[in-house]
């Protein structure tokens, strides 16, 4: 079945609105993107969107209780919950620098988990 | 039951607590019981904090007796327990279209309620004295001796006073029956358990109804009458000096526009029946009744800089006075019912009627000899000088720290809210003891910081800790906890 | 009382506050203070775990800790005394600035240059009058954000969200990501308040509905939230009763604007702007008072924190110069103007001495959303230039450069005016 879907493209603050029209996977046109940015934008987005999940993660011992983390590049939309759980159950200890690795490879994205902070020890 | 209380008060709200603070003198084993986490959490937190110089009320009812007397007797009472309370005065302002003659009714009937110092005066005194008052205005009663007070803190400080006395104050302790035993009353059952006593008086406001029905009294029918409100910033630049009244019509007071003790313009209230008497919702039409009327008195008015709008509910009784009196059927029960508009005023002369009404029922009132009459001034950072702040602050490390930014407050005084007599288990029982909380971002900053205060030194998880009511929880799970399955239903 | 003297003191630890220091203090000025009232510096940013920050000024894009920790290394690289737990109580306009701390007690700090940069707060329920209720569950998306991100709870998990700026887009997502069902967001206005990356990545993502002209119409719930009734608004803005709609929920987040925090500047005299709650400036972003500047956030409501850090960089670099007394008026003041369609311009006056300056960025909002707009620039009434964009919307701040030579080559400038006008015939 032949869908259209109508996006609001975010690569630039330019917000194009991108006319996609689709059947399942496969893409048959688009349309109203400003650039060719905006066509592979509007492509992902029909077929696998993703996103940067940026949340937190459990610490013990440290100066707070949790510490705010990010997947270092975007894994699929659909699996956010999932990685969400897995976050969730884990707790790291203190100290943390900025940039450390948490989790590697969530869910097999190839995304890690790093900590976007320095965090100390409770003192 | 173990201990025999020679009296036990049901319900800490201003009349209750008026009650223990006036039989604390006295050699007596005193039980104030509360049902809700903090006293002066019903009525008495959600009224226009007046203390009414007694004009306005029926001198052929007790209200008329008591309200002069209690409003003369604050001035004594408030610098010795150190309560917040202001003699700015009150005027009901006669506008062009007003029936005047009313104002003069009022001065009669304030004649002879014995008020003092009252005058009529003219639109030239309105324009010099309200700036801001309608260039409608043409005449008002004035009347010098009405004053400001904070009454959750009238009330807490007279509990906080029995206390210091010897008197007990129970919290979350709500009566589900009274006991009576061959007409007289035993004592109380709880659910915190059963109280054994020989004199039992009901304060219990809303539910005064409720508890005198207990014992088989059903002349009292408590209605709940709403009246909402808006506050202001403190910070609002608007002047308005006195407690002012609209002339009253047969049916309500008026909205008042009045700055608090502590400088909060208020304006309200409405007077409407409701069916509950946990109706506290304010209303679009009742909020748009407010605004208009605080408006036909002060047309510069705006609605900017409000920070809360709230309601409270009066406990009138069907007969429109207070009901304080000895029950005919029980020896030993006494009821101070009904207490709306101006019990607030009338408190202190409130409590001396009900002790004068349990000696002629029989109780020994010997004055104890090392009675403590005062209350230590409470720290009230917010009122003090950089100086003065520097000294609290030299003598004790933790009121350098500063937890509420807009009222100033610190963790000392928190603390000390938290851990001194009658102290607070909620988030508002701390905003009503410090402040915290009640400026301009109404705890958005200090907020998480109350919670974890509380939770520290009550001993509990933050989870646990409430704003008011028993089902009040102000955070509800832990970060994390929702995840799983949870996280799976909600996508 | 402990008394110091310093030459350059900034109120507030936040992305604003810290550029200011950071410039002054690489402008030659080594004498700077810090007061911060939380336990640590970043102000905002530390709860702002999401990304999107740092786009334009760092050309990445990070998360807020991590946009904080590039200017936390350059203030602790630097000699710049920092006072963290430190309530600043009092501003007077002679410079003195009062504050506390558990450790040090009452400190009264003689500057010679102050930089106010508090940030704002957040408006409240109560502010807006919700009638119904007051139970527990109903606070501002800020303070939930702080419960969330910092002490580690999740306030509760039926959610609805009143206001769709930036603050309640970001946490309808947060919200749902860590487990709570979060029902709607309604906005007042006929167009969302925040950016549209937000409502695409927060709201589309999560199927979250965003109701364009609803509002809360009533809180209910005793002791805790139970419902909220939302209801449909008109061309006023005034709900339309037959619209009412309950939805239960245990949690209402706010985000219905925010108010910078200027009552200490209120305290030294600072004159407000009206219009943006904030101080009136000159370019230099110096207020009313002598050697008072204000920057960020406490001058006007920023969308994007790079812009925050750009203001900064000229109010610490201004604080620099007056302190060292390079400060040179030109005696002559242009009021910036605000025209048709914009809700207001920074700095709403030019009257320093341009020294080595390029140019002066006017900081500008539209009061409604337009399309194929001419931003057009006049001087005493004369149309200097006009630039072209897409679109404006309200939510997003516009930046137009005025260059210096432009103003060099006009004669006896009293008034410089901005408008946005759209197209005609698109």
């Amino acid at each position: 079945m032949i869908e259209t879907k109508t996006l609001t493209c975010v690569a630039c603050p330019k917000g194009c609105e991108v006319t996609v029209e689709y059947e399942g996977d496969e893409i048959i046109d688009i349309k109203g993107n400003a650039c060719p940015q905006g066509q592979s934008y509007a492509e992902e987005e029909i077929v696998a969107p993703t996103r940067i999940l940026p949340t937190t993660i459990r610490v013990k011992n440290g100066a707070l209780a949790l510490c705010p983390v990010k997947t270092t590049k975007q894994i699929p939309l659909e699996k956010m919950f999932k990685a969400m759980e897995i976050i969730g159950k884990k707790e790291v200890e203190a100290p943390i620098k900025m940039g450390d690795v948490l989790i590697e490879d969530i869910l097999g994205t190839g995304a890690n988990i790093v900590a976007t902070r320095d965090m100390q020890e409770k003192l | 039951m173990n201990k025999k209380y020679d009296v036990i008060i049901i319900g800490a709200g201003i009349s209750g607590c008026a009650v223990a603070w006036k039989l604390a003198r006295y050699n007596l084993d005193i039980l104030l019981l509360e049902k809700e986490a903090d006293v002066a959490t019903g009525t008495t937190k959600a009224n226009t904090a007046i203390m009414h110089a007694g004009y306005n009320a029926d001198p052929d009812k007790l209200k008329g007796r008591l309200n002069v007397k209690g409003n003369e007797e604050i001035r004594e009472v408030s610098k010795k327990l150190n309560i917040p309370y202001k003699e700015i005065g009150s005027l009901v302002v006669g506008l062009e279209d007003d029936d005047l003659s009313v104002i003069d009714e009022l001065y009669q009937k304030g004649l002879k309620n014995n008020v003092k110092n009252m005058e009529i005066v003219d639109r030239e005194w309105l324009l010099e004295h309200e700036p801001n008052i309608s260039k409608k205005a043409v005449k008002a009663l004035w009347a010098p001796t009405a004053g400001v007070i904070t009454p959750w803190e009238a009330a807490l400080a007279m509990a906080q006073n029995a206390v210091a006395n010897g008197a007990e104050v129970k919290l979350e302790t709500a009566v589900e029956d009274v006991l009576v035993d061959e007409g007289r009353v035993i004592g109380v059952k709880t659910n915190q358990g059963d109280f054994a006593a020989d004199y039992v008086v009901n304060a219990a406001g809303l539910y005064a109804d409720e508890i005198a029905r207990m014992v088989g009294i059903e002349k009292i029918n408590i209605t709940p009458r709403k009246g909402e409100y808006y506050i202001y910033d403190h910070a609002k630049d608007f002047e308005v000096n006195h407690v002012v009244f609209p002339v009253p019509t047969p049916i309500s007071k008026g909205i008042v526009v009045t700055p608090t003790v502590e400088n909060n313009l208020l304006i309200g209230p409405t007077s409407h029946n409701v069916e509950s008497k946990t109706d506290l919702a304010t209303t679009r039409e009742g909020l748009k009744e407010v605004y208009n009327g605080a408006k036909k008195l002060y047309p510069e008015l705006d609605l900017r800089d409000t920070i809360r709008v709230f309601a409270g509910l009066r406990a009138a009784d069907d007969t429109e006075d207070f009901v304080i009196e000895a029950a005919e059927n029980v020896k030993g029960f006494v009821n101070v019912a009904g207490i709306q508009s101006p019990g607030l005023a009338s408190s202190t002369a409130i409590a001396g009627y009900t002790a004068d009404i349990l000696k002629d029922e029989g109780l020994i009132l010997s004055e104890k000899k090392d009675f403590i009459e005062t209350r230590e001034e409470p720290v009230r950072f917010y009122e003090m000088s950089n100086t003065e702040r520097a000294k609290m602050v030299d003598q004790n490390k933790d009121y350098g720290q500063i937890i509420c930014r807009c009222e100033t407050v610190s963790y000392k005084e928190i603390l000390d809210a938290i851990n001194g007599p009658v102290g607070a288990r909620t988030v508002n029982a701390v905003k009503r003891r410090t402040r915290a909380g009640a400026g301009r971002c109404q705890g958005g900053f200090c907020g998480p910081r109350v919670v974890d205060i509380l939770a520290e030194q009550l001993g509990i998880d933050p989870t646990e800790v409430k704003q008011e009511e028993g089902n009040s929880q102000i955070l509800e799970y832990k970060i994390k906890e929702l995840l799983g399955s949870r996280v799976m239903n909600n996508a | 009382m402990l008394k110091v003297k310093k030459d350059l003191v900034v109120i507030g630890g936040g992305p604003a506050g810290l550029a200011a220091a950071k410039t002054a203090y690489d402008d030659g000025i080594n004498d700077v203070m810090i007061l911060e009232r939380d336990f640590e510096l970043g102000g905002i940013l530390p709860q702002c775990i999401h990304n999107g920050f740092g786009l334009h000024h760092f050309k990445e894009e990070l998360t807020g800790p991590e946009y904080a920790q590039r200017f936390i290394n350059d203030i602790e690289e630097r000699d710049i005394e920092v006072k963290l737990d430190t309530m600043v109580l009092d501003v007077t306009k002679d410079r003195k600035v009062y504050a506390m701390n558990k450790k040090e007690g009452f400190l009264e700090i003689e500057a010679k240059a102050v930089v106010l940069a508090m940030g704002c707060r957040e408006r409240t329920a109560g502010a807006i009058g919700i009638p119904g209720t007051r139970p527990a569950g109903v606070i501002t998306a800020g303070t939930a954000q702080r419960y969330t991100n910092i002490e580690g709870f999740v306030p509760g998990d039926e959610v609805v969200i009143l206001g769709s700026g930036d603050i309640g887009l970001i946490m309808a997502r947060r919200m749902k990501l860590e487990g709570a069902d979060v029902k709607a967001v309604c906005e007042l206005l006929p167009y969302t308040g925040g950016l549209t990356r937000n409502v695409v990545q927060c709201l589309e993502d999560y199927d979250i509905p965003l109701m364009l002209n609803h509002t809360v119409t009533a809180i209910k719930g005793e002791g805790r939230l139970e419902a909220v009734e939302i209801s449909e608004v008109d061309e006023n803005l005034k709900p339309i009763p037959e619209t009412a709609k309950t939805i239960k929920a245990d949690t209402l987040l706010l985000s219905v604007g925010l108010i910078p925090e200027n009552e200490l500047s209120k305290k030294a005299d600072v004159i407000l702007d009206d219009r943006t709650g904030g101080p009136i400036v000159n370019e230099g972003r110096e207020t009313n008072i002598e050697g008072i500047f204000a920057c960020g956030n406490v001058l006007h409501v920023h969308d994007l924190v790079d812009w925050v850090t750009e203001e900064s960089q000229i109010a610490g670099a201004h604080a620099a110069k007056y302190i060292k007394d390079n400060f040179e008026k030109t005696g002559k003041c242009a009021e910036v103007k605000a025209g048709e369609n914009v809700s207001y311009v920074i700095p709403q006056k030019i009257e320093l001495e341009s020294g080595d300056r390029k140019r002066i960025p006017l900081y500008m909002r539209v009061s409604t959303p337009l399309t194929a707009v001419d931003i057009n620039l006049y001087a005493d009434g004369e149309k200097l230039y006009s630039f072209s964009e897409p679109f404006a919307k309200p939510g997003e701040m516009i930046s137009v450069p005025l260059a210096q030579k432009t103003l060099d080559d006009l004669d006896n400038l009293s008034e410089i005016k901005v408008d946005i006008i759209e197209k005609e015939g698109e």
